[in-house]
């Protein structure tokens, strides 16, 4: 487990990293918050920011096991290869995994074609997100936001308070100070908390690459059968996701960051290694939320989501 | 959507990839990166002195803004004028705030540059926002403070060089913006440059950069002007990759806050592994080193410093580690390892700067509970010494202080803390206050030192010999503020809340103090638990927890299960007034020895 690179940094040298000043600090803010919530759970989305979560985790609490559960809100539209990832690599590291889903509305046919994106989000992920806390009553729930990702999140706070219904008031916020958190909440009250809000995606990337940490076979390219429209690949996974005759094609890309399958583009590359996803992260102009279809159903829709509940 | 440009093609190796001639080299990357630092920063300005496109444009110049953000943020303009980028689009997250026009919420920003990481703290300048200014400055090692050449220092200025001041920030840089609209004026920008010297040298000794730009046509913001040759100084960039970031607190004396105390899996290679696990607030620490642990004031050594990567022999701040010490100390979360040589100062009777955050005033018959380190403990404020004028700066008398005041405040712990001025150490001297109704933060601040008179050992006696913590609930208004009153007049710390949430009144037992429930008992009991009886006063009696008795008061220590309650106040007194009735749950918690008398006290 150890990793030669962490130790010779800290010893050798006095002043610590970029990154080993950050993983410090969500490692306070993981100790933070298991010592002061009576039932914290952490939203695991299988993703790359979950695994460095997860790891994060582990060393916040270590000789002694992650003293919380994982929630993975089910869409029942995630990749075949997300599911199979969570579930042999929870096993591994003897997490106590939990799975929500909506099954009301997944028997009553809810995807995207037919509810349109911004209802079948409503549905699958965030009234299920909402009902998943609520039948546990977990009052604090860790999640693997990151402030660089998109404007309303560069507002969001390291604990981030949601009223009984679960919403989040964006004019309303607590003042967040020096590494100071407060957690107090009333019954019903829950708080959102993001170890990772200071950390930008190559940070991730970097950290994955530093500490081996595995990921979801999907971030690495390789020939993919994909939806080829305009600049768009999407995958094809579900029976409802047709193309046009001559749409369908193999085409070598990964997905940057994953979701459901219909909403989630890929893109054309050949980083098949963590440190070429580095390189052409480096030299990619483009923010990692573009690929997904649900961010720009409307100005402003993330802050929309966000205040209803979804992360 | 997603737009791909040309990726050069690359071996793990780097250097060796003959197909690329100017191959990119990720080991080569990889290994610079590992050596960049961390600078963060803030960032104040008033309304319309251009920050949010000052910010907008160092990102977009140092290529640090997304193609598709670019695009979103011309798109906006409405496609009559050719399409030029609106820099300040590119930060003003919030709807609210696109609607209006100005920034209103902390946002932060992350970018790099070959040398460096950082963080930016994007702070509202509004007026009503000065909470949020304090907010960013708190974790910020520099501060940009955006100034308009068209109009000089402002007041809004002079407030912001003062909450930088009062955060400790030890770089500040003056950005006198808009010289464009003055002609890039020298004369103009060196007299700007010479009021801020002298209202910096009024407040404290931080040091001082003044650089003329135009946000807006990026004039010395990443590219050195063309059109101030009189400038010989650094853009703005160049600024902030040479400035000095060092972590202030890594050479000062070791203080460990513990959060909370690991123990391992069954199984594991040691059983009797007690890990204290914090993050390193100051100083260093070595295998071997001797370390007090405080409160109880007994010393060890380090027996190992504890890490998913492998036992350190040395550690510092800020690292977050886990300790174990030589010898068996009972020590738990709130508690302190520290420096043997150099532990932090110890009182309950403290004077601190606040910033009033909350929109309900300081009240100063009210308890507060104050967050400090991995602690949390109730507080009164005993006294207002002054409070700052934000016109003036000048100090002025109050008897509260509102929304958006700094003031300096003498306050009282229930139990006493340990603490570093903030002016020598920011983790060790900084806590919030947490209104114990609403649970807002209600203000932060910062430690000066002891108050006057505040004897450490004293305040230490007095604190625990008036009460211990007790949950009572009480049915009635009038029967509510009277007892209130009363146990004011005793003495007591008292918290009045309406919630009936078992989980909230175990944290308020271990904080020591008397919390009072408004509202009906047998809303609680309904499954059997209480007796049912109206009776207008009962205790809650919480049932003992053994490993940590003693801590918290008579009432119980907290522990997961529901309490049970106690009649307080019989049935035949019901007629009696609500001072009475006040007077006898007084005497009867006498009685329980939840209070001791004055007299008892000053045997004590």
């Amino acid at each position: 487990m150890a990793t030669s690179t962490a130790l010779e940094e800290t010893q050798t040298t006095p002043r610590l990293s970029h990154l080993r000043l950050l993983e410090a600090e969500s490692i306070h803010i993981f100790r933070e918050v298991a010592a002061e919530f009576q039932n914290p759970v952490m939203l695991y989305s299988i993703g790359k920011d979950s695994s460095v979560m997860l790891r994060l985790a582990q060393k916040a609490f270590y000789p002694g096991p992650i003293p919380f559960p994982l929630l993975h809100v089910d869409t029942g539209f995630k990749f075949k290869e997300m599911i199979a990832f969570r579930d042999s690599y929870t096993k591994e590291l003897g997490l106590d995994l939990r799975v929500w889903r909506n099954e009301a509305a997944i028997a009553g046919g809810a995807n995207p074609i037919k509810l349109g994106t911004q209802r079948c989000c409503g549905l699958l992920k965030t009234t299920a997100l909402l009902d998943g806390l609520r039948e546990y009553g977990f009052d604090a729930a860790f999640g693997g936001a990151r402030r660089d990702e998109e404007k309303s999140r560069a507002k969001e706070r390291i604990f981030s308070f949601r009223d009984r219904a679960g919403q989040w008031d964006p004019k309303n916020q607590r003042p967040e100070l020096w590494n100071i958190y407060n957690g107090k909440i009333g019954p019903g009250e829950s708080i959102r908390v993001f170890p990772l809000s200071n950390w930008t995606e190559l940070d991730v990337w970097h950290y994955i690459h530093l500490e081996q940490i595995p990921i979801v076979p999907l971030y690495f390219a390789k020939e993919r059968r994909m939806l080829v429209r305009g600049d768009s690949l999407i995958p094809v996974e579900q029976p409802f996701v047709k193309g046009l005759p001559g749409e369908e094609q193999w085409v070598r890309c990964r997905l940057r960051s994953l979701g459901c399958s219909p909403c989630t583009g890929a893109i054309r590359s050949d980083a098949d290694t963590v440190p070429k996803i580095i390189a052409e992260l480096v030299t990619f102009r483009s923010s990692e939320r573009a690929n997904r279809v649900i961010d720009h159903d409307q100005e402003g829709s993330m802050e929309i989501k966000k205040r209803e509940g979804y992360f | 959507m997603a737009t791909l440009l040309e990726v050069p093609q690359i071996s793990p190796g780097g250097r060796e990839s003959g197909d690329t001639p100017a191959a990119f080299s990720i080991a080569e990357f990889l290994e610079a990166e590992q050596r960049k630092d961390l600078l963060r920063l803030s960032t104040a300005g008033s309304v319309d002195d251009g920050k949010s496109t000052l910010i907008g444009r160092l990102l977009y110049d140092s290529r640090n803004v997304y193609e598709d953000h670019v695009r979103s943020v011309t798109r906006n303009l409405g496609g009559t004028a050719k399409a030029s980028i609106d820099f300040a689009q590119l930060t003003d997250g919030l709807r609210a705030e696109r609607e209006q026009g100005i920034t209103i919420d902390v946002a932060y920003r992350y970018f790099s540059t070959e040398r460096r990481n950082f963080i930016i703290a994007d702070t509202p300048g509004h007026e009503q926002y000065t909470r949020n200014m304090a907010t960013g400055a708190s974790t910020a090692q520099l501060a940009i403070i955006l100034i308009d050449a068209t109009k000089g220092l402002v007041t809004q200025s002079r407030r912001h060089v003062y909450i930088t001041s009062l955060l400790g920030i030890r770089h500040l840089v003056a950005a006198i913006n808009k010289m464009d609209l003055v002609d890039f004026s020298a004369e103009v920008f060196r007299r700007i440059e010479q009021q801020f010297r002298d209202l910096v040298g009024q407040l404290g000794n931080a040091e001082v950069t003044a650089i003329p730009l135009s946000a807006l046509d990026g004039d010395n913001v990443v590219e050195p002007s063309t059109r101030m040759p009189w400038y010989a100084g650094p853009t703005l960039l160049e600024h902030l990759e040479a400035v000095p970031a060092r972590h202030e607190s890594g050479s000062s004396s070791f203080r460990l806050p513990v959060q909370r105390v690991i123990r391992p899996l069954p199984g594991h290679a040691q059983p009797n592994f007690r890990g204290f696990a914090g993050q390193i607030a100051s100083g260093s620490i070595h295998v071997g080193d001797s370390v007090v642990a405080l409160p109880s004031g007994r010393a060890s050594r380090v027996a190992s410093i504890s890490t998913f990567d492998g036992d350190l022999e040395q550690a510092g701040a800020p690292q977050s580690v886990a300790i174990t010490l030589d010898d068996e100390l009972d020590i738990s979360r709130g508690d302190f390892l520290t420096a043997a040589a150099h532990p932090p100062q110890v009182a309950s009777r403290l004077e601190a700067s606040v910033v009033w955050f909350d929109g309900r005033p300081l009240d100063l018959r009210r308890n507060y509970l104050l967050k400090h380190a991995s602690q949390t403990v109730g507080v009164r404020i005993a006294g207002i010494r002054h409070r700052v004028s934000m016109q003036s700066l000048e100090h002025e008398q109050a008897s509260s202080l509102a929304m958006n005041d700094i003031g300096r405040v003498e306050m009282e712990t229930l139990r006493p803390i340990f603490f570093d001025p903030y002016r020598q150490n920011r983790i060790t001297g900084s806590f919030i206050l947490i209104d114990a109704e609403t649970n807002a933060t209600a203000a932060a601040g910062m430690i000066e030192g002891l108050a006057a008179g505040g004897n450490a050992q004293a305040t230490l006696e007095r604190a625990s010999a008036v009460h211990s913590s007790a949950v009572i609930l009480v049915q009635g208004d009038g029967l509510v503020s009277a007892l209130e009153s009363t146990l004011l007049d005793a003495g007591c710390s008292v918290v009045r809340t309406r919630r009936h949430d078992s989980g909230l009144w175990r944290g308020l037992l271990g904080l020591g103090v008397i919390t009072l429930v408004e509202g009906d008992a047998r809303r609680q009991g309904s499954d059997g638990r209480s007796n049912g009886e109206s009776t207008g006063a009962q205790l809650a009696i919480f049932s003992p927890d053994a490993s940590r008795g003693g801590r918290s008061g008579i009432a119980g220590s907290p522990s997961d299960a529901e309490p049970h309650f106690e009649a307080l106040l019989p049935a035949e007194q019901a007629s009696a007034s609500d001072v009475e009735r006040a007077a006898e749950i007084a005497r009867r918690l006498r009685q329980k020895t939840i209070l001791r008398s004055q007299a008892a006290e000053g045997h004590a």
